[in-house]
């Protein structure tokens, strides 16, 4: 860890913050298109049984 | 046109059509502000011009939904894009009667409202005159966003986070303008701004306005 | 070289996406945890603004990201109204939630900043203004989208909206910087002088300046790879929805 001094707190909050946005934003990515492929996948097969 | 106008004013005036709501809201703001900060005269003349044109904004928003919602539930807006009228025409003679039921009346009670607030001497010729110039762009940006939202079942939250910010420009100048009057600074700038704002937004936006009825429409 | 348009071929455009995204995606994570971590770790502390510096390397790129991401919302929402490419309109629509994100990364981070630099969290300072301005939009933007069900309709309208909506934010810009002249520094990151080293005030000197050109870099092709993602994921739908609907009437 480096010296962050009397501003430890504000600095780790950003950082914090900013990642944890971040990797909500990029989980529900991946989550949508999973579910979206998954879904698309299904549905082709469906068609091709027929 | 003409008779579509009068037809929209006919409408609003009658009982039930909602004339007069926006009015009673912006009197219900300008009578619970004070009330709300205290009745110290000299906070209350400062913020004045600010709380005039807030009121008169938030009343504005309240029946914004008024302007399509009604025509389009009882198909009046399918008849009316059928006939020959151009639909630019349409949602500028609807944006003009919205003004006239709405705007018109609360720049003639703003004075009025003005001394509840211990608006200073010189700020009401400044206030009428932010309120008449600034009020039509308000009217016309409403009109955009109901034709944008006329289709949904519960538009009327929708309708009002998209106006919002499209409201920001108009309100700041026109706020400005009505405050630097009031305290006899000079006005020429926010006075212009203002201007060209309103005048831009009537000349280009019944466009986008007609293009997102006919998208709804369709 | 092959036309752009060719790309606005949805069947095209997905197996493009898929073929480059493994790619975008690992540059992306080398690229932001290499400026972060140098940024974090090995840059010095600013002789005024003590260890709050470090918050650049995020608050910067996000906040660029916010502006451009819009500005790319309207160009493909442009080309949707023009030329009716789906993948445009689907693009706009993938990357406005990247980019409300951004604006609340930028605005958080600069709440936290300016709470131990300007004693506030908070000012009504035009840059800050600006931003709470552009979040309503991206928030009635995407709420508009939400809100329709039928998806050329929610197409139309939201484009129509982006573009009536980017000169309204440009006027507020205006607006705003008139209403109240403000705290926040002036642009010093992309200044020429700045990166030059030829004007001495309140440039970012090139000890930030190298990690938070690579998190900017980084951001960029963050946002890169969750568009190509979130886009693929649109038309999936879409053609799930199509598939759906040929079921019910066979």
């Amino acid at each position: 860890m480096p010296e962050l001094g009397k501003y430890a707190a504000e600095v780790l909050t950003a950082y914090g913050a900013s990642i944890v946005l971040m990797t909500v934003l990029v989980l529900a990515s991946i989550r949508a298109a999973r579910k979206a492929r998954k879904e698309l996948e299904a549905a082709e097969a469906r068609r091709d049984d027929r | 046109m003409i008779a579509l106008l009068t037809r929209d004013l006919k409408l609003a005036t009658r009982a039930g059509g909602g004339f007069g709501l926006g009015l009673a809201f912006f009197l219900i703001v300008v009578i619970l502000v004070p009330f709300s900060v205290g009745p110290e005269s000299g906070l209350l003349s400062d913020i004045a011009p600010g709380v005039l044109w807030l009121g008169a904004l938030l009343a504005c928003l309240l029946s914004l939904d008024r302007i399509l919602a009604l025509d389009w539930e009882d198909g009046t807006l399918d008849l009316v894009a059928t006939s020959p009228l151009p639909l630019e025409g349409v949602v500028t003679i609807k944006a003009l009667a919205h003004w006239l039921t709405t705007g018109l009346p609360m720049v003639i009670a703003a004075p009025l409202f003005g001394l509840l607030l211990n608006l200073p001497q010189p700020g009401y010729f400044w206030l009428v005159l932010s309120l008449a110039i600034g009020t039509p762009a308000l009217s016309v940006v409403g009109t955009f966003g109901a034709a944008l939202t006329v289709g949904l079942k519960r538009g009327g939250l929708l309708l009002s986070l998209l106006v919002l910010p499209l409201y920001v420009p108009t309100l700041i100048f026109g706020a400005e303008l009505a405050r630097r009057g009031a305290d006899g600074q000079a006005t020429t700038t926010p006075l212009l701004m203002l201007a060209g704002i309103t005048f831009g937004v009537i000349a280009l936006l019944p466009f986008a306005s007609a293009l997102v009825l006919r998208v709804n429409l369709r | 070289m092959a036309s752009i348009w060719e790309y606005a071929n949805p069947v095209k455009f997905s197996k493009t996406a898929s073929a480059v995204l493994p790619w975008v995606t690992v540059l992306a994570a080398v690229t932001l945890a290499t400026g972060l971590v140098w940024g974090f770790f090995f840059t010095p502390d600013d002789f005024r603004q003590g260890s709050t510096v470090k918050i650049i390397y995020i608050h910067v790129p996000a906040a660029m990201m916010a502006i451009n991401i819009w500005a790319m919302m309207l160009v493909t929402s442009l080309i949707w109204l023009i030329r009716r490419h789906h993948v445009s309109v689907l693009a706009a629509k993938g990357a406005a939630s990247v980019g409300v994100v951004m604006t609340l990364i930028a605005l958080i981070t600069g709440a936290v900043w300016g709470q131990p630099m300007w004693g506030t969290w908070w000012v009504w300072d035009p840059r800050l203004t600006s931003f709470l301005i552009l979040f309503l939009f991206y928030l009635g933007y995407l709420a508009l989208w939400e809100a329709i069900d039928d998806p050329d309709t929610a197409a139309d309208l939201t484009s129509v909206l982006c573009i009536v909506g980017s000169v309204f934010a440009i006027l507020s810009r205006y607006a705003v910087n008139f209403w109240n002249q403000g705290l926040h520094q002036g642009a010093s990151v992309m200044r020429a002088g700045a990166v030059t080293g030829t004007d001495t005030e309140e440039k970012v000197s090139n000890v930030f300046f190298y990690p938070l050109l690579l998190c900017m870099i980084g951001f960029v092709l963050l946002f890169v790879a969750l568009v190509f993602l979130r886009t693929r994921t649109e038309i999936h739908k879409r053609r799930t929805s199509a598939l759906l609907a040929r079921e019910r009437l066979s």
